[in-house]
């Protein structure tokens, strides 16, 4: 199957060979805008945008000119420059259909939040520097996915981690949100760590960091099944903590420090789809169908979906929730991509999907917080769709989504994956449709509680209907959320596309069929979470106080004691450890040498003399002992 | 002969006696004449480094004047690729330190009018700093050995004098750990570089012709200790390092940056072309001893940095973090690895230049080393918020910094190198990778409480950075951003040396096509 995947042609010229504007454009917004600091503040936030539609404009173009290729020469690789001799890279791109697809979401999604951001960041006086950290943002995440190498990889990652710290910490004066922003990037280095330690392996096994030169490598240098296995592990740390998947899921959901259109970017268009891109891209090296580590990467995507909607279902804070539901989206595109080819297709499909209604959603909570002097607590909206129809009319079109309502986007993406885990890991698969059934339970419990029911806000809120310049964002995403999935999934359409990225042939697409055994039990289940909801949250009605819950709704609540664990684990042991190694290092070696130098020099006493009044006396000997050596030595010279 | 070098030693000493004989109150010319100083000699540098031709001899602009004749001493000079990037590394720093170091002697006063330190002599200081100059230069030109050697012990002289009389509280105690270690390391390399000369019995202590002079393997050994525990003091390597923290903690910001990021390099620099390649054997038989301490300095650093209350001891500890990557490159055998810990020496010079200066921005308008003391200056001081956050991004390696890619190599290069069979380095390289973590926590820790959260109340006074300061700090960021984008320029100049370093040492210098037929 793999030997569908399409040589890579090398590239010059046209709009291909300037690729590289993508990634600039941003990147240069980014730089005025930090460096021109209060200059630009009247007209910073246009020329953010301005700089993101450039790079959609460019990626359209391209897009447009790979399509002109036949499907066997769409994988084109544009040399930039000689990056680090020694290791025989070269900074390049690799334009093929999986870039592509994912520059097209992160452009296309990312400049509709920028815009957006104009209005939710009007009354911010930072407003200028947040768009330079959006556009630093867009531009690491396509450095990210268009690099043809896993060190211009890791570089847009780390440029990612970095931009999504600004972004978090946004309003660092915060304490809450200065601690976030940390943590989301300590995390993510524990990935790091591993997808350090990975390219080790791929350079010393292969002597190569380059996928161009993988491809020949991988069958020739024979390497064994447990260095295979190893690179494939430590890859998936690598994408778990970008990915917030478990067990490094915790950085995710307190990243709600940031304002909300941070969280659209982080969880729809960048971020957390970087571990998804990393596992798809390096797939046919390291994951391929049936191997330990595609296993592994399954286990973990379906362990994510279920622990996502679990914590999602507890949530009173509207953002928290919506963090709950990516972890657990993502899980489902993790499931899909140690599928291999056929997983990969709806992998990425949902992946694009859910980039909308994801976005749809959290822009639609950030415009309700707009209206609602920036409350999060579900329990203190109710029966908002009167005051805000068209935010309403948007989240509840991303609702029906997400959940997998029949013909929307994320009912042909989502059934995609969980058919195919059937298919291929029945009882993941059978986990992933239970996981569709809570994920219908929370999504309409959120949307009960806010726009449903009676009004539950305080008497100085005055819910009202965001503007035009974030509204429009929210109506042209509700169009992905709506049609996409079709259009991607109808007539194997991505899955063909795809095939000289990732594998896979056309003989073999998979063809939709909804009537099937999982497909219906999933449609039944998120119907029976849906009433569930509706009778708890919807008819009966919603206390402004969070009720005391069981035991399951506190460990919901506590987000699984994710925090907990690695409190007491890592934590609490870490800085034990600290002050001890500060108290060894004080007294222990510096002690021992101190104690060494007074032995020498006869008491501890003298010591301290010298320490606190001779020094200048003591130095003024050796200055002049070692002044009289070199007179001696010159003078010897001269002899 | 060429008199690149010897020009280049001598304009900074001309320049300082030129200061110190300036008449009194004149304090003002004396920094300007100290700072055009260090800019024609960054100049000449530059125009110097520009003829330099990577693929030509291994030791260029060469020069050698006789000394001692009776002992065969000579003032002998000239430069590598490793040395020639280390002198510009050096004369880059300079300048920026005067400029940084504009008011430290002045007096320093804190925002509420507070007098940190008193007004000293400024023609002392600056006249200091360029006799500084020429020995950092000297000690990296030298060819002959016992030149280096000569310089080696020299350089302690002015940093002594900047640290002890123009340090902070505890300058005194400081200075005299900081010099009696290095005399003391010194010492031995005395010893061992007499020793040298005696054994290898060629009348000569110029260095090319003394590479293969020592066969014995014992004697190697002995020698090599010499040498190794001078440079290993100086580096300053686990468990000689404790003198580092409190001279860069003591020492003003400026003096910390020479300290820390040339000085500390002669060590480094000194393990990579004297310890490897005047006794190959001996270095090969320590090399596993000697990447043990180098893993345990980079991971005990780093937790130790984390629990520092004092900035400048937490940049201090960090650094010692990193020497100990640079040990590891040194030691680890391979091409890469070797380079990289070369490439290593020079990046470390930028970024925790930049981070020791702009924690010397943050010290000089409060008064105070302790992190506890600031909170929330993002708020008032934007942009030197900004550029601490990105000195201390350089400190933790970001990829897209310079530092990454030096770091990178030395780790990627230590995985993949069989100078001990298969495992031991495989091992020491992942372990070191843990640093990756902990570096993030030690900086950004550090960041969330001093740039981050509230406007801690004496904060609030803060001035953000005047135009002097932003001219010392954007260089610094330039090169590093730079660099970390383009790195061939520096490498293109290194591999050769490094290449001609590791086949002295009868290492197979790995080509690329060796690899992809492994495990």
């Amino acid at each position: 199957m793999e030997s569908e995947i399409a040589q890579i042609t090398q590239h010059t010229g046209g709009v291909i060979g300037n690729a590289w504007l993508m990634i600039a454009f941003p990147l240069v917004g980014a730089f005025i805008l930090l460096v021109f600091n209060k200059l630009t503040d009247r007209w910073g936030h246009l020329l953010g945008v301005a700089m993101s539609l450039a790079s959609f404009v460019v990626a359209v173009l391209a897009f447009f000119e790979l399509i002109g290729f036949g499907a066997s020469e769409r994988r084109r690789a544009v040399e930039l420059y000689e990056f680090i001799p020694n290791l025989d890279l070269k900074m390049g791109l690799l334009i093929d259909p999986l870039s592509i697809s994912f520059a097209l979401l992160i452009t296309g999604v990312g400049s509709l939040i920028h815009i957006y951001s104009i209005g939710y960041m009007a009354h911010d006086e930072h407003r200028r520097r947040f768009f330079a950290y959006l556009n630093l943002f867009v531009s690491a995440m396509l450095l990210l996915v268009l690099a043809d190498n896993y060190v211009g990889l890791f570089i847009g990652w780390e440029g990612v981690g970095l931009a999504s710290y600004l972004l978090i910490g946004f309003w660092q004066f915060k304490p809450s949100a200065a601690v976030a922003a940390k943590k989301a990037f300590v995390v993510n280095r524990v990935g790091d760590f591993g997808l350090l330690v990975g390219m080790f392996v791929i350079w010393t096994t292969f002597g190569t960091l380059a996928f161009k030169d993988l491809y020949g490598k991988i069958g020739e240098a024979g390497a064994s099944d447990g260095v295979m296995l190893a690179i494939g592990l430590l890859l998936l740390l690598g994408a778990c903590g970008k990915s917030a998947q478990l067990p490094l899921q915790s950085w995710l959901l307190d990243a709600m420090e940031g304002p909300t259109p941070v969280s659209a970017l982080i969880h729809a268009a960048t971020m957390v789809t970087a571990g998804v891109y990393l596992v798809v891209r390096s797939g046919a090296f390291f994951f391929p169908e049936g191997s330990g580590a595609a296993l592994a990467v399954t286990i973990v995507g379906a362990a994510t979906l279920l622990a996502g909607a679990i914590i999602g279902c507890a949530k009173d804070d509207i953002k928290k929730g919506l963090a709950g539901s990516t972890m657990s989206q993502i899980g489902y595109m993790m499931l899909g991509a140690g599928l291999g080819p056929a997983g990969y297709a709806f992998a990425i499909g949902h992946l694009i999907t859910h980039g909308f209604f994801k976005a749809d959603l959290f822009l639609g909570a950030g415009s309700v917080m707009h209206g609602m002097n920036d409350e999060v607590n579900m329990r203190k909206y109710g029966g908002l769709r009167k005051f805000m129809p068209i935010t309403f009319v948007t989240f509840f079109i991303g609702y029906l989504a997400i959940i997998g309502f029949p013909l929307l986007s994320g009912y042909f993406t989502k059934d995609g994956i969980i058919e195919t885990a059937v298919h291929h890991a029945p009882v993941l698969g059978w986990l992933a449709v239970l996981g569709a059934g809570i994920t219908g339970f929370y999504m309409s419990r959120m949307v009960f509680m806010t726009f449903f029911g009676q009004k539950r806000w305080a008497d100085d809120a005055h819910p009202h209907e965001s503007p035009a310049v974030m509204t429009v964002p929210l109506m042209v995403l509700s169009l992905g959320a709506l049609g996409l999935g079709a259009w991607l999934v109808l007539g194997g359409t991505l899955y063909d596309f795809l095939i000289p990225s990732v594998g896979g042939s056309a003989a073999e697409a998979p063809k939709f069929n909804p009537f099937t055994t999982p497909g219906l039990v999933t449609l039944a289940l998120v119907a029976v979470g849906a009433v569930f909801a509706w009778m708890r949250y919807g008819r009966a009605e919603v206390p402004a106080v969070q009720p005391r819950g069981s035991f399951l709704t506190t460990f919901a609540r506590r987000d699984l004691y994710g925090d907990a664990i690695n409190e007491s684990l890592f934590m609490r042991p870490g800085q034990w450890l600290t002050r001890l190694a500060v108290f060894f290092d004080n007294r222990g070696i510096d002690g021992l040498v101190n104690g060494l130098a007074a032995g020498i020099g006869g008491s501890s006493g003298r010591l301290r003399r010298i320490q606190t009044g001779f020094a200048r006396t003591y130095a003024l000997s050796i200055f002049i002992g070692a002044a009289l050596l070199t007179g001696a030595l010159l003078l010897v010279g001269t002899i | 002969m060429s008199p690149w070098l010897p020009i280049l030693m001598a304009v900074p000493v001309v320049g300082a006696i030129v200061v110190a004989l300036l008449p009194k109150g004149s304090d003002k010319l004396a920094k300007q004449v100290t700072l055009l100083v260090s800019l024609v000699v960054l100049v000449l540098t530059g125009v110097m480094a520009a003829g330099f031709d990577p693929d030509g001899d291994r030791f260029q602009f060469t020069a050698a004047y006789n000394w001692i004749p009776s002992f065969g001493v000579k003032f002998g000079v000239g430069v590598d690729g490793v040395a020639l990037v280390l002198i510009a590394l050096s004369a880059v720093l300079v300048p920026i330190v005067v400029l940084a170091s504009w008011h430290d002697a002045d007096g320093v006063k804190t925002a509420d009018g507070t007098l940190i330190t008193p007004k000293r002599s400024v023609k002392t200081y600056f006249s200091l700093l360029l006799v500084l100059e020429t020995m950092m230069i000297g000690v990296f030109a030298a060819t002959d050995i016992f030149l280096f050697y000569v310089f080696f012990e020299a350089m302690l002289i002015p940093m002594y004098f900047m640290i002890g009389s123009y340090g902070g509280a505890q300058r005194s105690y400081a200075a005299v750990k900081f010099l009696l270690y290095s005399l003391f390391g010194g010492l031995l390399m005395l010893v061992a570089v007499i020793g040298l000369y005696v054994v290898a019995g060629k009348s000569t202590f110029m260095f090319p012709e003394l590479v293969g002079a020592i066969q014995d393997p014992t004697t190697q050994k002995w020698l090599f200790g010499g040498f190794f525990i001078a440079f290993a003091i100086k580096a300053p390597l686990w468990p000689v390092h404790t003198w580092l923290p409190d001279a860069a903690a003591q020492a003003p910001a400026g003096a910390a940056v020479l300290l820390v990021g040339v000085l500390d390099k002669v060590g480094t620099f000194g393990m990579l072309r004297f310890c490897l390649e005047l006794f190959p054997d001996a270095a090969k038989a320590f090399t596993m001893p000697i990447v043990v301490l180098a893993v345990i300095s980079i991971i005990y650093g780093a937790i130790v940095a984390i629990g520092q209350t004092d900035m400048k001891r937490l940049i201090a500890y960090t650094s010692i973090s990193h020497f100990g990557f640079i040990v590891l490159g040194v030691f680890a055998m391979s091409s890469t690895a070797s380079a990289g810990a070369a490439l290593y020496m020079v990046n470390h010079g930028f970024a925790t230049g930049a981070l020791f200066l702009a924690a010397g921005f943050l010290i000089a308008r409060r008064g105070s080393p302790f992190i506890s003391d600031y909170g929330g200056v993002q708020r008032v001081a934007p942009v030197l918020a900004g550029f601490f956050l990105v000195a201390g991004l350089a400190g933790l390696s970001l990829p897209g910094l310079s530092s990454f890619v030096s770091e990178f190599m030395v780790m990627i290069g230590t995985y993949e190198s069989q100078a001990h069979g298969s495992g031991a380095l495989t091992v020491a390289a992942v372990i070191s990778a843990i640093a990756v973590i902990l570096a993030a926590v030690y900086i950004l820790w550090m960041v969330q409480r001093t740039i981050n959260g509230p406007t801690a109340e004496p904060v609030k006074a803060f001035k953000d950075l005047n135009v002097r300061e932003i001219v010392v700090l954007a260089p610094l960021v330039a090169l590093i951003i730079g660099f970390g984008f383009f790195p061939k320029p520096l490498l293109d100049v290194i591999n050769p040396s490094v290449h001609q370093t590791l086949t002295n040492v009868q290492v197979p210098v790995s080509t690329i096509a060796e690899k992809g037929t492994g495990q």
